[in-house]
């Protein structure tokens, strides 16, 4: 019993508690890269959730195997090698996903999210625990990338799920759904939004906010844990350089 | 070298790598903090992103050449990690002052979106030899560029009375919207330049 409530305890502290790109402040390029549109945060989230999830698998499995020293190219190839089949499966099949996303989908191979949790989880856990928390890590992911890109999809083009019709094309050919069209906002979009600019805003605000709702459950602020979480903290000098990391360390 | 201008600054400005293009976020928000170490850091990225480009590009041709293309991104992540390790060595053991000056900032280059991005990038807009060369060249000092100012903008920070929920992270990713927003300015510049 206590073994299947600490299981399900690693599936789900990805979604909020331990939320990697809220919380853990992980994977922020694609967070901000993809999220001008619902359906291309739909498309990079479930691609980067199946990596994460396959991933920590094949570690996990193997990480009696692999040795200390090579571990983290043995993870990058392992992360690479996912990455690559995720690529050839949406050139085959949803095209439209790959050319909205471009050149983050191969991308995934240097997301954090992804190598950080095989450092800090798969390599120390059983398989089925690191199954579950990548996929709770990957949804995580996904629906704070759903989050972002509603925010910024309907104030930056007045649009929302726009070009979902490419994605559902997988499943059934014959669906015309293709999103819905916000009144006023359509015809007068605030463009900064899908801009560069707007992701950092929103982002910014997002975590103010999420910062804001944890500060009432009395947990800690995200911080930037560029270092404790970074799969190179361990070759890297900086941690003894930036005194910021030391405290990090330090907790 | 109308066309090499034309991509540097494109790279450097219009298409700035952190500021529009969202590669290296990492290192922009984690090691912004004092100017000494982002213009460290960028200087690093540089080497590193000229070197991947030169080494990956004969590379390319022979994956291309063997029908191999769908091997790119594994092999074009090893190499990188490979080379890293071997720049690492090669500065330790022959030019040390150099090492002193980039050694610490090479490991963590390896996992960094913006030396791969560049190389696929280069890849995925045909660019010949000398193209890709000045196009990571150029993408390496727009990442300068963009360190070197936010590192300025947050230093100011620091004495600013911040509201506590924007304290930290948020305000942090405020200030990187705002000095994004002032690259916007140099939108169709380069084209209008050269038209």
């Amino acid at each position: 019993m206590a073994e299947k409530k600490s299981l399900g305890k690693e599936f789900t502290k990805g979604l909020i508690a331990e939320n990697p790109v809220f919380r853990l402040v992980l994977g922020t390029c694609p967070t901000l890269a993809v999220s001008t549109s619902v359906s291309s945060a739909i498309g990079m989230g479930i691609a980067a959730t199946i990596v994460l999830l396959c991933s920590n698998v094949v570690i996990s499995a193997l990480r009696k195997v692999i040795p200390q020293k090579v571990r983290i190219p043995a993870y990058i190839v392992v992360i690479a090698s996912f990455v690559t089949i995720i690529q050839l499966l949406v050139k085959a099949f949803v095209p439209a996903l790959d050319t909205a996303l471009g050149v983050y989908l191969p991308l995934i191979v240097v997301n954090c999210i992804i190598l950080g949790r095989a450092e800090a989880f798969a390599s120390k856990n059983a398989v089925l625990a690191s199954a579950l928390d990548g996929l709770g890590m990957g949804i995580g992911f996904t629906s704070s990338l759903f989050l972002m890109a509603t925010v910024r999809e309907i104030l930056g083009s007045g649009t929302f799920l726009s070009g979902i019709k490419d994605l559902l094309a997988v499943f059934s050919s014959d669906i015309t759904f293709n999103g819905f069209k916000i009144p006023f906002l359509n015809e007068n979009p605030l463009t900064f939004f899908v801009l560069a600019p707007g992701g950092f805003f929103v982002f910014g605000i997002m975590i103010a906010l999420s910062n804001k709702l944890a500060d009432r459950k009395g947990k800690p602020k995200a911080e930037l844990h560029g270092c404790a979480s970074c799969p190179m903290a361990a070759s890297c000098a900086l941690i003894a350089e930036d005194k910021n990391c030391e405290e990090v360390k330090a907790q | 070298m109308k066309i090499a201008l034309s991509l540097l600054l494109t790279a450097i400005l219009t298409n700035n790598f952190i500021l529009c293009k969202f590669l290296g976020i990492c290192p922009f928000l984690g090691v912004s903090k004092k100017l000494n170490t982002a213009a460290g850091m960028s200087a690093a990225v540089i080497f590193v992103m000229v070197l991947a480009t030169a080494v990956t590009y004969p590379i390319n041709l022979l994956l291309v050449k063997n029908d191999m293309e769908y091997l790119q991104t594994i092999v074009f992540i090893l190499v990188i990690a490979a080379l890293v390790q071997l720049v690492e060595i090669i500065l330790k053991k022959y030019m040390v002052s150099l090492y002193n000056a980039l050694g610490v900032y090479l490991p963590l280059i390896t996992t960094n979106c913006a030396v791969l991005g560049v190389v696929l990038l280069n890849i995925d807009n045909g660019y010949n030899f000398w193209q890709s060369m000045v196009y990571s060249l150029g993408g390496g000092l727009g990442f300068m560029v963009a360190m070197i100012m936010f590192a300025g903008v947050r230093e100011r920070l620091e004495g600013c009375d911040i509201p506590k929920a924007l304290q930290g992270l948020p305000i942090t990713l405020i200030a990187a919207s705002l000095v994004s927003m002032s690259f916007l300015g140099f939108a169709g510049l380069v084209d209008n330049m050269f038209a």
